[in-house]
């Protein structure tokens, strides 16, 4: 691979992101200064299933690729020549959707003989606050999506340890599966956030802090609880208003993120909190983390709406990490949907 | 043959399953149905636990599936989100005959990729925390596993 590139700070990075449902492609300079961000949902052609469906996923991804790829090259107005590497999100995810994005990543790096950097999504996530200020370490994450619920401790540059994850479903899971049984429309997420914003918490939901020195999650309990007061109440013939139910399930969910969020954030001594992920736009959970950080020295980032769903400055973002390491990948680079995060 | 056993929480449920899951061998295949929160994910832990996993066992649902090495591989899947088609395409039937344990997640969604022998479990809701957890045995391999599992069964928790 070309590596006489490799000496510079300020490099251009071609970023490629299609884990999930979203196509997307970003030119990154330097890991801090956006030169396009690109993205095409896929949400409409999901939403009549109710959640993402794999081989519409891979399929859209494939129509998408070339195109947003383009216009990613347009907006930052530069040309494939003036590129020093190929950065792509090599998993978790969904393998045919990754599977796209790795091939995409593979044939721009070959053609232009660029060195191709393997980025983990989550790192991707994380990462992202690197767009807005420099890292101050150590640091906490706290990852919160569809796929993860995770508190990462981050001791130094690119250095990941995960202190707490869920043990059951993930809260972006909880949050759709709820909305399944209230049949609230896919992505039940931000359907939730809303309706809860004009409802009340009069219902008795469990949080469920597992063991007190523990920084694991678990919302399936909370799930089924949700699930047997709507049943009770049925067959009692009450009526629940479904924004009361969003509004009590959300309380559980947001009390339960904040307050390990804390506590491992005070035991760890860390100087910036960071939160990641697609639930980081769930705005009963930004304004109940303000709160809580509010007179504390430690720092909160939370990135802004665009930047907490899956996109692909991001991955430049983290690639950015990968290039002042030399992580590069071969050409036998595959997408791996259960990859750990190390 | 068939087997109906009652849980009457989470632990229960897991419990079942270590038992299920002391008697399996390479290459069987478990499906598991039951409404959200009928406890499939608890049920897999104890499958899990029983083949000496010790990494935190999860929901499949964001990825399809999930891969743990223990005594044996457990392959845990959610085909929710899947047609059969594209079960085919990312390679489904190949972990069914592979030699580790699968574990299925709402598997009536892809019922002609499934092997003939097969134990067929269904976690019922009875009441807010307890199931009525029906075995189904299909086949020589899994009406042996049933009357084992019957032999040996310790109904103390």
């Amino acid at each position: 691979m070309n590596t006489n590139k490799q000496q510079k700070e300020n490099e251009i990075i071609l970023a490629i992101e299609t884990s999930c449902d979203e196509t997307a492609a970003a030119v990154v300079q330097g890991g801090q200064e956006v030169l396009s961000n690109v993205v095409a949902s896929q949400i409409e052609s999901h939403q009549r299933f109710g959640g993402v469906v794999p081989e519409l996923a891979s399929r859209h991804h494939t129509e998408n690729i070339t195109f947003v790829i383009e216009e990613a090259m347009e907006k930052a107005n530069i040309t494939f020549e003036q590129l020093d590497a190929v950065a792509v999100t090599e998993g978790p995810g969904l393998v045919g959707a990754l599977l796209v994005g790795v091939n995409a990543a593979k044939a721009v790096a070959y053609a232009h003989q660029l060195p191709l950097l393997p980025v983990h999504h989550i790192s991707g996530h994380i990462q992202a606050a690197r767009l807005l200020r420099p890292w101050r370490y150590p640091a906490l994450s706290l990852v919160v999506s569809g796929g993860h619920t995770e508190l990462i401790l981050l001791k130094d540059e690119g250095e990941y340890e995960v202190i707490g994850q869920t043990r059951d479903d993930a809260a972006g899971e909880a949050y759709d599966k709820v909305a399944r049984t209230l049949e609230l429309p896919y992505p039940g997420g931000p359907q939730i956030d809303r309706l809860a914003e004009k409802g009340n918490k009069t219902l008795d939901l469990p949080i469920a802090w597992l063991e007190s020195d523990s920084f694991d999650f678990s919302f399936s309990g909370l799930k089924s609880a949700v699930i047997n007061t709507l049943h009770n109440a049925k067959q009692r013939g009450e009526t629940i208003r479904p924004e009361d139910m969003a509004a009590s399930f959300q309380h559980s969910v947001v009390t339960v993120l904040t307050e390990k969020t804390k506590r491992a954030a005070s035991q760890h001594h860390v100087q910036q909190v960071v939160v990641a992920g697609g639930v980081a736009a769930n705005n009963g959970l930004r304004s109940a983390l303000r709160d809580a950080f509010s007179d504390s020295d430690i720092e909160l980032t939370i990135p802004p709406l665009s930047l907490c769903t899956d996109n692909a400055a991001m991955i430049g973002a983290a690639a950015h990490v990968q290039w002042k390491k030399q992580h590069t990948a071969n050409w036998d680079l595959n997408g791996v949907p259960g990859l750990a995060l190390t | 043959m068939q087997l109906e056993r009652k849980s009457y929480s989470p632990q229960d449920t897991i419990h079942l399953a270590k038992q299920i899951g002391t008697l399996l061998q390479p290459g069987d295949v478990l499906t598991l149905d039951g409404e959200l929160g009928a406890g499939k994910t608890h049920f897999t832990k104890g499958i899990a636990s029983a083949l000496g996993i010790k990494e935190m066992v999860n929901s499949p649902t964001f990825t399809i599936m999930k891969e743990y090495e223990g005594r044996l591989p457990l392959y845990h899947m959610d085909v929710y989100r899947l047609e059969e088609e594209e079960a085919e395409e990312i390679g489904l039937e190949e972990y069914l005959e592979g030699d580790g344990v699968s574990v299925i997640e709402w598997a009536d969604k892809i019922t002609s990729l499934l092997p003939p022998e097969k134990l067929e479990i269904t976690l019922g809701r009875e009441t807010d925390t307890t199931r009525v957890i029906q075995l189904h045995g299909v086949g020589d391999r899994f009406i042996g596993l049933l009357k084992e599992l019957e032999k040996h069964e310790d109904v103390s928790d």
